[in-house]
Formats: structure tokens, sequence, C-alpha cells
């Protein structure tokens, strides 16, 4: 498949690849995709006392365009409050890196791995 | 070094320098340009001497009489002259295919178009390494079992049948064989003398001839009819009608000479190439080889990386011309049903890569595609996060994944 230039930039530099602790109150983690349909994301935040995303990272398993889908997510995440992160569409995704049709569903995964991110963050708090 | 480094000879292979040389000599007007049907003058006469010997060089390679080569498009035009041409033929006989799920697509897609016209077809599962069990063919024969359809070696996989068993339970029970010989033509010696087998077909851009052109190796004796698909001028005795591309003949002629000639040559070279390959990254952890090295053509290794996904290793490669057990590439998203069908976990299909090798591959680009395998699956597993869970100790197949 021949990627956009955006694409194979996030792919061959990913931003922000890595792990937090779970553990921390702080950090949201999200693991969306399945291994049999060739698509894992795990993405994390760590949220600040303002509400404020002030580091993400991710891991990703899957084509090109997932890797960069997440890459990216991560780096527009990045210094967002959480209402603002919740509202980024995978539209916006498929814009950006030009994502050819058959891959938009690698976007819609960037998509969901942030909101579940925030579910995860926000559910440790209420504990 | 010229990079990307090709190792995708299972795809096709670039066409013989001498095999060119041959073919230019029938297309101009300055050369035997003309129609091998044309019977009133010379030029016509020459043309169809130049397809006689192209059919003479065929039938050399697998030892069969020239007048059982029909000439055809391709592979694909060849298989399906043979199976829809028997089914039509013989359909008072029965309706029944028996044929494999890990068959090229123009065997299934053709059996798939028969299911639609009343025939019956059984898809037969092979074992765990990728063989067909001799007993489920015997099983599965009914009174109106008319053909076999198995390959000899498998394009995915490289996995040979033992078309010589098969052969004997067709002659036996009287069910036609016929062989997709596609990959294995060149690389494995096959003697329709000795195998009973009753249709073959070839392609000849997989062994260093053009493109479009390909054959149907069809048994005089007992003489086996056909139903034609395409009519019109009678050519090829009435089998498959059409002006003979004579330059793209004589260029499959050359190119099957050339095989015969390198056959037992190629085959260690290639045999080399593919374990240097396979020994040097076997050690890669959790790597799965797909391929049984001890059946298996020498010019294909396919591997699992697991953890890591088929595409992504295939863009870290961008210096190796590969492909992907998954069809990733194309448009559709599903993992290799050929892999599927062998019993392969569908994350470990979603991994697989094929590389192939062939005449022109040399010892110093397997050791540089060595060298950046190990960089990419590196990489590419730091980036897993599958990867990392396997590092923690955490089954990845216990999790409760949403699909």
């Amino acid at each position: 498949m021949s990627y956009s230039k955006e694409v194979i930039d996030h792919y061959e530099n990913p931003r922000n690849v890595g792990s937090f602790s779970t553990k921390k109150k702080n950090v949201g983690t999200s693991l969306v995709g399945a291994p049999a349909c060739g698509d894992v994301m795990k993405l994390q935040i760590k949220v600040n006392k303002h509400g404020v995303i002030e580091d993400a990272c991710f891991k990703t398993y899957g084509c090109g365009s997932a890797i960069a889908s997440s890459s990216l997510m991560t780096e527009w995440i990045k210094g967002k409050t959480l209402d603002q992160a919740k509202k980024i569409k995978n539209t916006k995704i498929v814009k950006k890196l030009n994502l050819p049709p058959v891959k938009i569903h690698c976007s819609i995964l960037a998509e969901e791995a942030i909101k579940n991110a925030i579910l995860d963050y926000n559910k440790k708090q209420k504990k | 070094m010229k990079t990307p480094i090709y190792l995708d000879y299972a795809a096709t292979t670039p066409v013989d320098k001498n095999v060119v040389k041959v073919m230019l000599k029938y297309l101009t007007k300055n050369g035997n340009f003309g129609n091998a049907a044309s019977r009133s003058h010379k030029f016509g006469w020459v043309a169809e001497e130049a397809v006689d010997i192209a059919r003479e060089q065929i039938s050399d390679l697998i030892k069969s009489d020239p007048k059982e080569i029909i000439f055809t498009s391709g592979a694909t035009e060849s298989i399906n002259l043979a199976i829809k041409g028997i089914m039509k033929f013989y359909k008072n006989k029965g309706n029944h295919i028996i044929t494999s799920a890990t068959e090229h697509k123009a065997v299934l897609d053709t059996c798939r178009y028969l299911e639609n016209e009343k025939c019956k077809v059984t898809y037969l599962i092979p074992k765990k390494n990728g063989i067909i069990n001799i007993k489920d063919i015997i099983k599965n024969i009914k009174k109106n079992t008319i053909l076999i359809s198995i390959m000899h070696v498998n394009n995915e996989t490289g996995i040979i049948q033992n078309i010589d068993k098969i052969s004997k339970i067709c002659n036996k029970k009287n069910i036609f064989f016929h062989v997709d010989a596609t990959q294995s033509v060149g690389k494995i010696k096959i003697n329709l003398k000795k195998t009973k087998i009753d249709l073959m077909s070839f392609s000849s851009h997989k062994i260093y001839g053009p493109k479009g052109i390909g054959a149907l190796f069809i048994r005089k004796k007992p003489r086996i009819r056909i139903s034609p698909q395409i009519h019109g001028g009678g050519h090829e005795r009435g089998m498959r009608s059409g002006t003979l591309p004579v330059h793209q003949i004589v260029g499959m002629g050359e190119a099957f000479k050339i095989a015969k000639k390198n056959i037992n040559k190629e085959n260690l070279m290639l045999n080399k190439l593919r374990n240097l390959l396979w020994n040097k990254i076997k050690n890669i952890e959790e790597i799965y080889l797909n391929s049984d090295l001890k059946n298996t053509s020498p010019h294909i290794l396919n591997v699992s990386f697991n953890y890591i996904e088929g595409e992504s290793i295939i863009m870290a490669l961008k210096d190796l011309a590969i492909s992907s057990g998954s069809a990733c590439t194309s448009s559709s998203l599903e993992p290799s049903y050929v892999l599927k069908a062998m019993g392969i976990k569908t994350e470990l299909a979603h991994s697989s890569i094929r590389f192939s090798f062939g005449r022109f591959t040399k010892k110093k680009e397997i050791k540089y595609a060595i060298k950046i395998i190990h960089e990419s699956v590196k990489k590419l597993r730091q980036l897993s996060p599958l990867w990392e869970m396997f590092k923690k100790g955490i089954d990845v197949e216990k999790i409760n994944w949403k699909k």
C-alpha cells in the first residue's frame, strides 16, 4: 500500500512511544483492538490537577496507519484538557494522515483509545 | 548493492536476458512475425515451427509429448480451462470435485463459480504441516466425483503435495487429476511419463519467461477431452482459440529450456540461500516457521514474527521487496486463508512474511536482509503492546479482546 508522507514519517519516527505505570492515580490507560483483527493500541495519559493532559504515550501492534494514528493522537492530546481531547474526531486523523479508505478503521481505533483512556482516568479519580 | 532487494520471486520473476533475445526475433518486420495459423506462406510456416520448438522445450522439462501442450494466457486461464473444461465435457458422468482449502484463488474461485453451476465441491483441510491427508481424499471420493485438483507447490508456504500418491488414487478410481504446477515447474522435477496426471497448469513468468503466457498439459493416452472456454478459429486443436502470441510462446519455451539445464544447480543454490536466511533468523524470539523445510520448495520461506503485524514488518523492511502472507497489502485486511486452513492462529497469520528467492538472488543480499530483519523486529517489538505484555508474563490469549 502506498502511504502518505505523514504516515511514513510517524511510522519511522513514532512520537511518544512508551509506558506509564498503571498504578499511578493520575494515569489513564486504554487497550483497544484485538490481536486477531491485526490491530491493538495501548494509549496512556498523565493528567495534572487542572485536568490537563500533561503527557501521553502509546504502544501499537498493527499496520503502518495504526502506528501513525496512535502516534499522531499522542501529539495532539498533549496540553489539551480532557474535554478537548474527548472531542477529537477520527475524521481529523484521516485528513491529517491522508489515510486510504481501507485504513479508516485505524483512526477509529485511535479515537476509541483516547476516549477509553479518559474513562479509565475518571474511574480512578472516583475511587 | 541495489535496494530494494527483490525477494518476491514467487510473485513473479524478471525475464531472463536470453529469453528476451529470442523473443525479439519474433516481433518486427525484419523478424519472424508471421501468424502461426497462416498455412499458405513462409511467414506462417516459420512461426508455426517456432511454436512447435517451444512446445518441445516445454515438454522436455516435464517429460510429456509436445502434442499434449495447449497454450493459454497464463496459469489462471489454464486452470479455468482444465477445471471448467472437464466438468462441462463430462457432466453426464458426475458433478463432484475434490480440491483443497489451500489452493490458489484461480482454483478456488473457479470451483466457487462451478458451485453456482450445480457442481458440488469438497474443500479438504490439510494437516498441520500443510499436507493433504491421502486418507481424506479417499474418504471424500463419491460415485459422482469426476475431478481432483491439487496444487504441486503452495505459493505462500512452498509446501509440496504428494502428487505421485494422489495420482495413483485417481487412476485407480478413474477420476481425472488436475495439478496446478505454477510454483513447482523448473524448481522440482516433474515427470509426466512416470506420474499419471491428466491435466497440469503452467505459467511462464514464474520461471524467467514473459508474463501473459502459460500452458495446459492435457494427456493424450488415454485421451482426455475438455470443453473449450474460448471459441473462435479452432486454434490449439479447438481447445483454445485465439491467434498464438508467437513471441511469448518462444519466450516461454526458451525459459523452460534454461530451467531444464539449470534445475539441479539452481535447486542447490536456492536451498543454500533459504537455509542461510532461516538459520540466521531462527533464534529470534517468538519466530515461527510456516514452511516445513524438509518438504518445501527451496525458493520459498514463510515465517511469522509473533506480536508484530505483517504489513508493518514490510514497511520496516522497505529495502526488501517481500510480501505478507496476510493480504494486508491488498484491499482486504483478512490474514492468509492458506495459513488459517493449516490451523495457524489468526494472530500468527497476521504476522507472516513470505521471502522468495530466485536465479538472481545473491548471498550478500541475504546477509543484508538478515541484518535488517533483526533490527526491524527489535524496533517493532519495542513498539508493540503485545510484546510488552508477553515479556511481563501476561498471556495475551487469555485477555478478553473486544472484536
